[in-house]
């Protein structure tokens, strides 16, 4: 598609659809369903960090008034071990399972061990201080390098080693070591001119989505079972939900709820398998909700890690070689990010030489879930600290730098593929543009720092359907569950291509019995692969709209052409139908017209994003204030430019957050100190000025309007730009994030300041 | 079983009656009870604002008080910031502003700028800032949410 | 939560009587926003609140100069901050009541709750100290009144005795030349716990180039907010200078107790409250240059 075309839709600013609901109070969220005869579930969760169940006493729970099931992983079919996809990764049955209720084994302090349902959630909480579990407490392992060791406490007792690519004989908490690797690092160092190495360990930090999780199960007598949720996938729950169960797809059917943020961290099963078992023991509909404190303990927060990166350069700037030792945390079930986080490295760069080693490890904490461009910020930490500090030795401006070592169109990756059409120069060049750059920063105690990141996003599957009203408005019917104003991006794309306005679709978010399949809201897929899927269906509508023109004016179909809402007449000039007009005549010239699309593009277009931020260091008290922060990505193409902003402000913020005071604290037994969100410090309004975007619009020329994923990229970046800042801003260097002011106050005072 | 308490209060301009046990919040009382599903539960300890309503007009997190708390009282919660002829200038400006993604945080910053904007109708951005920050917002970075604000602010009708 | 019962009453001697009735087990009810969220996370137990805002003297808010201000003991802190002449007069109480939890607790919280939940890390607290503040207190004995210092005695309890509830503090009108900031060490801007709160206050001499007196109070560094004796005394009589700030904000630091937690380290703390203190005494001493 031509750059330079002029859309009637795409690219403009119309309210959304679901805007009203949701600024009145009305849109229903998964907590928010009320049924008759609801039953209210809670679960009980272990409080050790790494134990063997011995015995589960329930007697007195059943007996208390009110009660009316308990369950325990007994009430689940034995879980097989094998592994099913899950479009962005697969999962371990056996894992899955027992991470919904656990086993013989728990592996975290938090891990649900059973649960209740009764008249009341007061009720059902005062029963789980009934339930008697005899644990045999086990040393737990809490650090990622510890865990690696030898001697630590083993979780899994059959988990073996898969080292690049080969089973091993080796049980031990690492579950994988993958390695990537082009050319020759040691030759690529040895004709550097300036080698650079760092270590740097990240805390765990979580999601941080404002809605708990809730799950609401009736599991008919008829063996029909409807769950009720915020969910990121409604299809992926079913799917991961019939093994676990033990039935089969076609008796699940998941409605999703509005969702108050995912993140990621709203994909896996956690709670909809005890409401169903809770349901089918009551024979009533069960809700269950997590309170914030099991979100934080009993979700699935993103890794801490440690990573070691070495970066040589010759002194005319071009990078010669890179290096990367990753070590992520899984907590206690394989299946961290690490593969992400080693694809997303190194890649904004053409570098010819590179060894990246990536450890899966497991330790006893939380069973780690995506959180938007899972891996790729602590990665980029670590290397984008690292280049900053090559600019330094090397008297080069960071921008430029990047200028002159930037991957484009036909860069191999680390991974092995190579880049399509993609913006990253642009991102780099409109950054050195920009106002915020060429503005000078002056004053004692502040600093600016850059830093570039990479998220590959994915495609996956969508289906479509739009039905064609009689007034010429269509409904529009897709499954992607609206995170973030995907409604309104899915709608402009069909609305662009039958010449209608943006409120003339009526988009819904179906169930999974009331629309085709469609992979979960995530990846950065929704707008280009729901998008796609809504091009095609209306591109399919319009299809059948010029065979009812064409049988209107008793011509051929080929004879009818269609632009801009109007059917024409390729033999008669003065003859036109409207989309309206026609589809007032529907009835008498053939029946309804539904369009429909099923796809699974592949042509994705990797996202890119340099961000600038301007800091200020209270040198006495180590704290950070961020002064001015501007987010430059290549969108591909803005379909609703709003939302695209809100995608790059909302993950800068995140990745500030991250970047300044979010962690997990530990107690030396394994206990989260701060499962809350006085201590779990996410930024306040007061925290943060406005955060300025830069869209650059390089058309991913796999998709018809040009988009690429935006949403994931914007977190990359900015836990490294802040700390390349800081050390502008005091002269410290920190490599472990949090960059909280204890600890910015500690590399002061070290540094004699 | 404890026994519930008969509680009278005004609610969004009408009388109401409800029964409720003492532990149960007015939060909960809302959602459980009336039905009314707006006001959302976030934290359930006064640390993120989802719950925010109005109490006598004064902004409150409605996790942090007893329904038993309400009688006698006025609570004004999402629900009752529209009116029979439109949307409240806050919500239209949010809405054109994008100011929200997921929209869990939304009934909470309404309420509580509405609550602002009846004190100071004329707010600096700081000023705002700080009267949202005990409002998380985990999606838009609060940019848009301030500029929403700000430009309700402009509004006359934001007055009433 | 556990379930509990709930009793509204309207006079001092009804709140007394249920009080003393259930001993530990009753604890009042003003703004609500620790003890619900106590109850409700376990970490406190009752079988009774009892909810004192209806009784007419815990919700005074006055000021007059001869009097001082009456601050009666449920009184929410917006009252406080949105009360002109009193948000005029006491600066630096209007410091803290305006940092504590965000806009929508503020709406419900209270001085005197604050001070009953006697947290070491309180942010009125410490004001309350410098500005000298009573603790009237009434009980099956009838009334008294103690030092705002001697209120708290250690983490969560105070020097209430059974039956015994705070009714109101009384602050004395600030003499000339008096001055007073409340700073607290925070990692963000709002809603967090304070990792060092620093409360001063100063009367200089008639021409500002001398301290009268001062006083220095400490949160979150020790059990109790602290009211450090050996700060004031560095300052009485002392020229208005960085060196006697400096002296004062080391005799802070010697005081301080803090302990290592995950809201900050004892070294971190250490080193805020002689960056607080020093921040806060000048602050006080501008205050007072202003009245």
């Amino acid at each position: 598609m031509a750059e330079t075309t002029t859309y009637q839709v795409i690219g403009t600013r119309p309210i959304r659809h679901d805007g009203v609901d949701k600024v009145t109070g009305r849109a229903i969220y998964g907590a928010d369903v009320q049924m008759a005869g609801l039953l209210h579930g809670k679960v009980l969760r272990s409080p050790h960090a790494h134990a063997r169940i011995r015995s589960i006493d329930v007697s007195r729970a059943l007996a208390l008034p009110g009660v009316k099931a308990v369950v325990t992983s007994a009430d689940l079919p034995p879980a097989e071990d094998r592994t099913i996809q899950l479009g962005e990764g697969a999962v371990n049955l056996k894992y899955l399972s027992n991470n919904i209720l656990a086993g013989d084994k728990v592996l975290y302090k938090g891990h649900p061990v059973a649960a209740v349902a009764a008249t009341s959630p007061h009720l059902a909480e005062e029963a789980l201080a009934l339930i008697h579990v005899d644990y045999e407490v086990l040393p737990p392992v809490l650090d990622v390098r510890e865990a690696m060791q030898d001697s630590a406490p083993l979780l899994l007792e059959n988990l073996k080693t898969k080292s690049l690519g080969q089973e091993t004989d080796k049980v031990s908490n690492v579950a994988t070591h993958t390695q990537f690797k082009s050319g020759d690092v040691d030759k690529g160092f040895q004709q550097a001119d300036v080698v650079i190495e760092r270590e740097f360990t990240t805390a765990t930090v979580h999601q941080g989505y404002i809605e708990p999780h809730n799950a609401t199960a009736l599991w008919n007598p008829d063996g029909q079972l409807t769950i009720w949720e915020s969910t990121q996938g409604a299809f992926t729950v079913q799917r991961q939900l019939a093994p676990v169960l033990g039935i089969s797809v076609a008796q699940i059917r998941v409605i999703p709820a509005e969702i108050g943020g995912g993140f990621g961290g709203k994909i896996n099963l956690y709670l909809e398998p005890i409401a169903a078992v809770l349901s089918k023991k009551t024979g009533h509909p069960v809700k269950v909700l997590m309170n914030r404190a099991e979100v934080f303990e009993s979700t699935g927060p993103t890794p801490g890690s440690y990573i070691r990166v070495k970066m040589g350069a010759t002194k005319d700037g071009r990078l010669a070689a890179a290096q990367a030792y990753m070590a992520y945390e899984a907590g206690g079930y394989p299946g961290s990010p690490i593969g992400a986080g080693m694809m997303c490295i190194f890649t904004p760069y053409d570098i010819p030489n590179v060894l990246i080693d990536g450890f899966d490890v497991v330790v006893n904490k939380p069973k780690t879930a995506p959180y938007r461009a899972p891996g790729a910020t602590n990665a980029a930490f670590a290397a984008e600290t690292v280049v900053d500090e090559l600019c330094e030795k090397l008297g080069l401006d960071p921008l430029q730098f990047r200028l002159r070592n930037a991957a484009t169109e036909g860069t191999r990756r680390p991974d092995g593929p190579t880049h399509p059409r993609i913006g990253y120069l642009e991102t780099v060049q409109a950054a050195l543009d920009s106002d915020h750059y060429r503005t000078p920063l002056e004053g004692p105690n502040v600093g600016r720092g850059v830093a570039s990141g990479y998220w590959f996003n994915v495609g996956l599957q969508s289906s479509v359907s739009i039905n064609v009203n009689a007034d010429g408005s269509v409904t529009l019917v897709e499954g992607s569950t609206d995170i973030g104003g995907t409604r309104a991006s899915i709608a402009m794309q069909a609305a662009e291509v039958l010449g209608l306005k943006a409120e003339e679709v009526r988009p819904i978010v179906a169930d999974t019995a009331s629309v085709g399949y469609n992979d979960v809201t995530g990846g950065s897929r929704t707008t280009f692969a729901s998008g796609y899927a809504a091009i095609e269906a209306a591109r399919d509508v319009v299809r059948q709209m010029t065979e009812r023109a064409a049988r209107i004016w008793k011509v051929e179909p080929p004879e009818v052409t269609f632009a801009n809402g109007v059917f024409h007449h390729t033999n008669a000039a003065d003859q036109r139908l409207t989309f309206k007009e026609v589809a007032a005549q529907l009835g008498r010239t053939g029946g309804p017209v539904t369009g429909r699309a099923t796809v699974a593009p592949r042509g994705v277009g990797g996202a890119f994003a340099t961000h600038i931020v301007d800091l200020h260091v209270d040198p006495e008290t180590g704290k950070v204030t961020i002064l001015r922060y501007t987010a430059v990505q290549d969108v591909g193409k803005a379909i609703h430019p709003s939302y695209v902003e809100g995608q790059m402000q909302g993950g800068a913020v995140q990745g500030i957050g991250w970047a300044l005071n979010e962690e997990y604290f530990y107690s030396n037994t394994g206990v989260m100190a701060n499962a809350s969100f006085l201590d779990y410090r996410m930024p306040t309004s007061l925290d943060l000025p406005m955060i300025d975007t830069i869209l650059v619009e390089v058309p991913n020329p796999g998709h018809p309007f040009g988009v690429r994923g935006v949403g994931e990229v914007p977190i990359v970046p900015p836990v490294a730009a802040i700390a390349n800042a800081i050390y502008k801003a005091v002269g410290v260097r920190l490599r472990h994030s949090p960059m909280s002011p204890g600890r910015v106050m500690a590399e002061i005072l070290a540094q004699g300041k | 079983m404890p026994t519930k308490v008969y509680v009278q209060t005004r609610l969004n301009g009408e009388e109401v009656e409800f029964l409720c046990e003492p532990r149960q919040s007015l939060l909960e009382v809302l959602r459980d009870v009336l039905g009314l599903t707006g006001s959302k539960e976030g934290c359930n300890n006064g640390n993120c604002g989802a719950c925010s309503v109005l109490l006598d007009g004064v902004l409150v997190n409605s996790c942090c008080v007893l329904g038993v708390e309400a009688s006698g009282h006025e609570v004004t919660t999402i629900e009752g910031i529209a009116s029979p002829d439109g949307l409240h200038p806050l919500q239209q400006k949010f809405l054109e502003h994008a100011a929200l993604q997921c929209g869990i945080c939304t009934p909470g910053f309404i309420v509580a700028a509405k609550a602002l904007l009846d004190k100071h109708p004329h707010p600096t951005e700081h000023q705002v800032r700080y009267w949202l920050a005990g409002n998380l917002c985990r999606c838009t970075g609060y940019d848009k949410i301030i500029r929403a604000v700000l430009d309700a602010a402009q509004t006359t009708e934001a007055k009433v | 939560m556990q379930a509990f019962d709930y009793a509204a009453v309207r006079s001092v001697d009804e709140a007394v009587s249920l009080l003393a009735q259930h001993g530990d087990q009753a604890r009042p009810l003003a703004g609500g926003t620790d003890i619900i969220v106590a109850v409700r996370e376990g970490r406190r137990r009752v079988a009774m609140l009892v909810d004192i805002k209806g009784i007419p003297e815990v919700n005074q808010l006055s000021y007059d100069p001869a009097q001082g201000l009456t601050l009666g003991a449920a009184v929410p802190c917006y009252r406080i901050y949105e009360h002109q002449e009193i948000a005029a007069t006491y600066p630096g109480l209007i410091d803290a009541v305006s940092l504590v939890g965000g806009t929508a607790i503020q709406g419900r919280a209270s001085v005197g709750g604050n001070l009953c939940n006697a947290s070491p890390a309180a942010d009125t607290t410490p004001a309350l100290i410098v500005h000298g503040a009573m603790c009237v207190i009434a009980g099956p004995n009838g009334r008294r009144e103690i030092p705002a210092e001697q209120f708290c005695t250690g983490p969560g309890r105070t020097a209430l005795q059974n039956g015994e509830f705070l009714v109101a503090l009384r602050m004395p009108s600030p003499p000339p030349h008096f001055g007073a900031q409340y700073l607290r060490f925070i990692p963000r801007n709002e809603m967090d716990i304070a990792v060092v709160g620093v409360g001063a206050s100063v009367v200089l001499n008639s021409d500002h180039s001398a301290f009268v007196s001062g006083r220095v109070a400490l949160g979150a560094v020790a059990p109790t907010p602290l009211l450090v004796e050996t700060a004031a005394a560095a300052l009485a009589g002392k020229l208005a200078s960085d060196e006697t700030i400096q002296q004062a904000a080391e005799a802070a630091q010697a005081a301080a107790r803090p302990i290592d937690d995950m809201r900050g380290t004892a070294q971190y703390r250490r080193h805020l409250v002689g960056v607080l203190t020093r921040r806060a005494l000048r602050g006080a001493i501008q205050r007072a240059k202003e009245r």
